[in-house]
């Protein structure tokens, strides 16, 4: 159920249920994912993984398998050597390991063969001789300087990749003159995206000199980057292709190694290569969330109005650097909002280790902080006797103003996310009121709606391009790179354009993503597609409109001015039977050029401030939550149950709320799966649980009723008012949650995930301490 | 190459007749033999029910299932619920509620489903969360593809 009070639908579509495009094909099995692709000739590509934690490899020899009859090649990590990463500053990444294998699952050779059992044999038959190496797996040694570095990068021979100090305002003076001092410290066990469709490339190296690539990726511009610099081919003769995505969640947003192995296999053999990952290496590939330990100090005077934070976080970066740089100064600066905060100390560091790579993941770098912070406003709350919601209501940042690390906060509908969440819950009759094992709990979220800084080698460029084409059958073709990753980008962008233009829905065809002609977005990340593809795809809408409207005049004789956009007509005001189709205006505006073409760009507006790393984290439009959860908790077992959460979100404008109420109630589950069982589990620097079943993703049983309340006024620089809402809904749900078992049975949880067995355990020490809790 | 035995079995109402190894996995043979690919390789390991078929009417791990189980037998794949270009009121709710995301889970959902509204034209909402606790979806939290299931449930007659 979505409530929604105002503004009023000024919309045809937009604003709407607006059913996904592709579903037709999705729910009958035509839809056409990179597995589905066979190529004539099409030859397997496997890769070997390395089972040493880290090791420097001294010599292959990939003779013996090169003579496995059905071969076709046998690559190692020489063969294309050139390091690549999705952030131009840290490129430590290879296609495959060049003398040193980082992690258990690192690639370390390449084979494709005319099948599965042979690619194998060829496989098992590379020969290697190699030297251990110290294994790494405990990020909190920091910048200590060990043995063996796992990178040459590695701050002064230690495993710190990235550190971040930070502050602003004066930290010390505010703690000492607060009047309460909460300190939360809290560990994290990293977890992955457990997208449904594991990684696949398709290769196809052809004799005109071009090389195509049908990749599983969210960034098809990035890989197309990430292609050239390694091959060492120019970007026009490679054309990367995106087929549909079955899930990605930020697991599919770097270029990966494999997709250039998979290409360099297709150049070295001539014939199309396939590489499909079992569900292991889906595992092993990872660039999940970061394992992290933080603490978070906040002080407030006795009024609850917040004085300061000083935070810290170490985050466990894996093998790899990937979005790490990022990650780092978001696990702080994502503490910015939803409050104002006066003054502000982080410092961060991220750590490698001999385990696999972590990257981003849905609501990246945002989460774990918004965690501690909003357990730590809990207890600060009940400190100062004060409700969660009042404190939360007194310290909300205020529209148009500027946080102390200069984000520009432009609209924020946070104060009315309080206090629908607030009413819809019933707060007031059951907070600290419901009897002993049940529980309310409120948390909030904060989320950029778009990174206003591209990771891009030309900043100068757009972030996203939309074409438009409108030719004599009068269907209009959408063009940009923008990635559909189930999210329902390509419904959304097909819906804007037939709002602006004034046709039905179904005369928009959105082009799949091929580099040879979509213009380029640059990815499906930072939750930046509704407000920067929408805002492109919005201008290229309004200048093809706007070419129509000159026809209709053309055609009426009508002033421009009275003309305006009917369903499929253009008409006059106050007399619509004057009007002119939509086809007739089409075919009047081609004569002078034939096909109707408009494009669209989106550049965000400078901002931020001029301090090293002051990019991190801004954002043309920020998105805010505040959700309650009620649970009930089994104190005898620990077992504990979501009962509802009611998510109050401020998006902007929702454009699809299918789509919008789609992402809130998949964020949820997501969110509850790190909160409940999910973890990545090692043993040292080993892997345990690499498959789905013992990677604990919430059943259907344990999925929670969601109501979706979207309260958010129009944003005034996003597409028709709108904002994200694909990430930030996530991050509210695991202190929700959180706060409710307080609720319910007097215990904090500051160790994720909170399994029953830890929940019983705090439950039975309060026991043993005699504290009672709601007269039990 | 020695000869492979020769496997018949009926596909989506229709004979088929292909060769296979006595070792052939029924998702294999679907995918990679007969290019059926509406069936979703997920997991390989009947963790994730993206691979679900239906085996004589009934909802069937293909990854799990060697191909010569299926002999004589009838098998329903994603590519045979619906005849032409209509859609089963099932795949229908699922397009309107929006209970596909990413879809790669959606097939093995409508054939799960599928199933269920043959057996319990009317099921409750534990029913139905409990034919669907083996398919696994990442997208939607399952909330849109139980509010389809029931509509779908619904919208049938009788």
């Amino acid at each position: 159920m979505a409530i929604r009070t105002e503004p009023s639908e000024p919309f045809r579509l937009l604003g709407q249920k607006i059913p996904y495009i592709e579903g037709p094909m999705k729910v009958t099995g035509r839809a056409e994912y990179t597995d589905d692709i066979h190529r004539p000739g099409m030859l397997v590509g496997k890769l070997l993984r390395s089972p040493w934690p880290h090791a420097r490899l001294r010599r292959v020899n990939v003779e013996r398998a090169r003579a496995v009859p059905g071969v076709y090649a046998v690559l190692t990590g020489e063969r294309y050597p050139t390091p690549f990463g999705v952030l131009p500053i840290t490129r430590d990444e290879t296609a495959i390991a060049v003398d040193r294998a980082r992690y258990i699952g690192d690639i370390v050779a390449a084979v494709a063969a005319r099948d599965e059992r042979t690619a194998e044999r060829a496989l098992a038959a590379v020969e290697f001789e190699v030297d251990a190496l110290p294994e790494y797996s405990d990020p909190r040694v920091g910048r200590v300087p060990v043995e063996a570095p796992i990178h040459a990068a590695g701050l002064r021979g230690s495993n710190l990749q990235k550190e971040v100090l930070q502050e602003f305002g004066a930290v010390d003076a505010a703690f000492q003159s607060a009047a309460a001092v909460v300190e939360v410290r809290a560990s994290f066990a990293g977890v992955t995206h457990a997208f449904t469709e594991p990684h696949c490339t398709v290769a196809e190296a052809t004799p005109d000199g071009r090389l195509t690539v049908w990749s599983a990726t969210q960034v098809p511009h990035y890989l197309h980057r990430a292609l050239s610099e390694v091959l060492g081919m120019p970007m026009h003769r490679i054309r990367v292709v995106k087929p549909e995505i079955g899930g990605a969640f930020g697991g599919k947003s770097d270029p990966l190694p494999h997709e250039i192995a998979c290409a360099a296999l297709a150049l070295e053999c001539g014939r199309p290569v396939k590489i499909l990952f079992d569900r292991e290496e889906v595992f092993y590939t990872n660039h999940g969330r970061h394992p992290t330990y933080n603490v978070v100090r906040v002080a407030a005077s006795a009024e609850g109005q917040l004085r300061g934070y000083d935070i810290e976080a170490v985050i466990e970066g894996g093998a790899w650097s990937s979005f790490g740089t990022v990650t780092t100064y978001y696990n702080g600066v994502m503490a910015m909002g939803p409050y104002a905060v006066p003054n502000f100390r982080y410092k961060g560091q991220r750590v490698f280790t001999n385990r696999p790579p972590s990257g981003a993941m849905r609501a990246h770098g945002g989460t774990n902080i918004r965690y501690s912070v909003e357990v730590a406003l809990d207890e600060l709350a009940e400190q100062l006797d004060l409700d969660p919601f009042e404190l939360r209501r007194r310290n909300a940042l205020r529209p148009n103003s500027v946080t102390v690390n200069q984000f520009r906060i432009t609209s924020t509908s946070f104060r009315k996310c309080l206090a629908a969440a607030r009413d819809r819950s019933g707060w007031e009759e059951k907070f600290r009121k419901l009897p002993f094992g049940e529980g309310v709990g409120l948390g909030c979220g904060f989320y950029i709606s778009g990174s206003n800084s591209p990771i891009h080698f030309t900043p100068k460029m757009p972030q996203c391009t939309v074409h438009l084409k409108a030719d004599m059958d009068g269907g209009i073709a959408v063009h940009c790179m923008q990635a559909d990753i189930g999210q329902g980008s390509n419904t959304l962008l097909a819906a804007i354009v037939a709002e602006v233009v004034g046709v039905e829905l179904d005369r928009v065809h959105v082009t799949p993503v091929d580099s040879d002609i979509t213009p380029v977005d640059i990815g499906s990340y930072s939750s930046r597609v509704t407000f920067m593809m929408g805002n492109a795809a919005r201008k290229a809408a309004e200048a093809m409109r706007d070419r129509l409207l000159d026809a209709a005049h053309d055609l009426t004789g009508y002033p421009r001015e009275l003309l305006h956009v009917g369903l499929e007509r253009y008409e006059v005001a106050h007399r619509p039977e004057l009007g002119v189709s939509y086809l007739d205006a089409l075919h009047r505006a081609m004569e002078s050029g034939g096909a109707l073409q408009t494009t669209g760009a989106y550049t965000s507006p400078p901002m931020g401030g001029t301090f090293k790393g002051a990019r991190a984290g801004t954002a043309p439009a920020y998105s805010f939550a505040a959700y309650v959860a009620q649970v009930r908790v089994d104190a005898e077992t620990g077992i504990y149950r979501v009962l509802k959460v009611w998510a109050a979100f401020d998006c902007g404008r929702p454009l699809n709320r299918l789509a919008v109420e789609g992402q809130i109630e998949g964020s949820i589950h997501m969110g509850l799966g790190q909160l409940m069982g999910e973890a990545m589990e090692y043993r040292g620097t080993r892997l345990m649980n690499p498959a789905l079943l013992d990677y604990k993703i919430p059943m259907p049983q344990q999925m929670p009723e969601v109501e979706c309340l979207l309260v958010g006024d129009d944003d005034p620089e996003g597409p028709f008012g709108a904002k994200e809402a694909g990430e930030g809904p996530l991050v509210a749900t695991l202190p929700a949650v959180a706060n409710a078992i307080y609720d319910a049975v007097g215990v904090r949880c500051y160790d994720l995930p909170v399994t029953p067995d830890r929940l019983l355990k705090a439950i039975d020490r309060r026991r043993a301490a005699g504290t009672p809790w709601k007269d039990h | 190459m020695t000869s492979q035995p020769i496997l018949r079995l009926r596909i989506n109402g229709q004979p088929v007749e292909t060769p296979a190894p006595p070792e052939r996995i029924l998702l294999d043979l679907l995918r990679e033999d007969l290019r059926l690919t509406g069936t979703k390789r997920g997991c390989d390991l009947g963790t994730c029910g993206c691979c679900t078929v239906l085996l004589d009417g009934r909802p069937t791990l293909s990854c799990l299932t060697l191909a010569h189980l299926a002999e004589g037998r009838e098998i329903t794949t994603i590519e045979g619920v619906s005849t032409g270009t209509a859609l089963h009121p099932v795949q229908r709710a699922f397009v309107d509620l929006g209970a596909t995301q990413c879809g790669f889970c959606t097939p093995g959902f409508v054939l799960t489903a599928v199933a269920l509204l043959r057996e319990r034209p009317r099921p409750t909402r534990d029913q139905v969360v409990e034919a669907i606790a083996g398919n696994l979806c990442r997208c939607t939290g399952y909330t849109k593809i139980i509010e389809a299931i029931e509509a779908a449930a619904r919208a049938a007659p009788g």
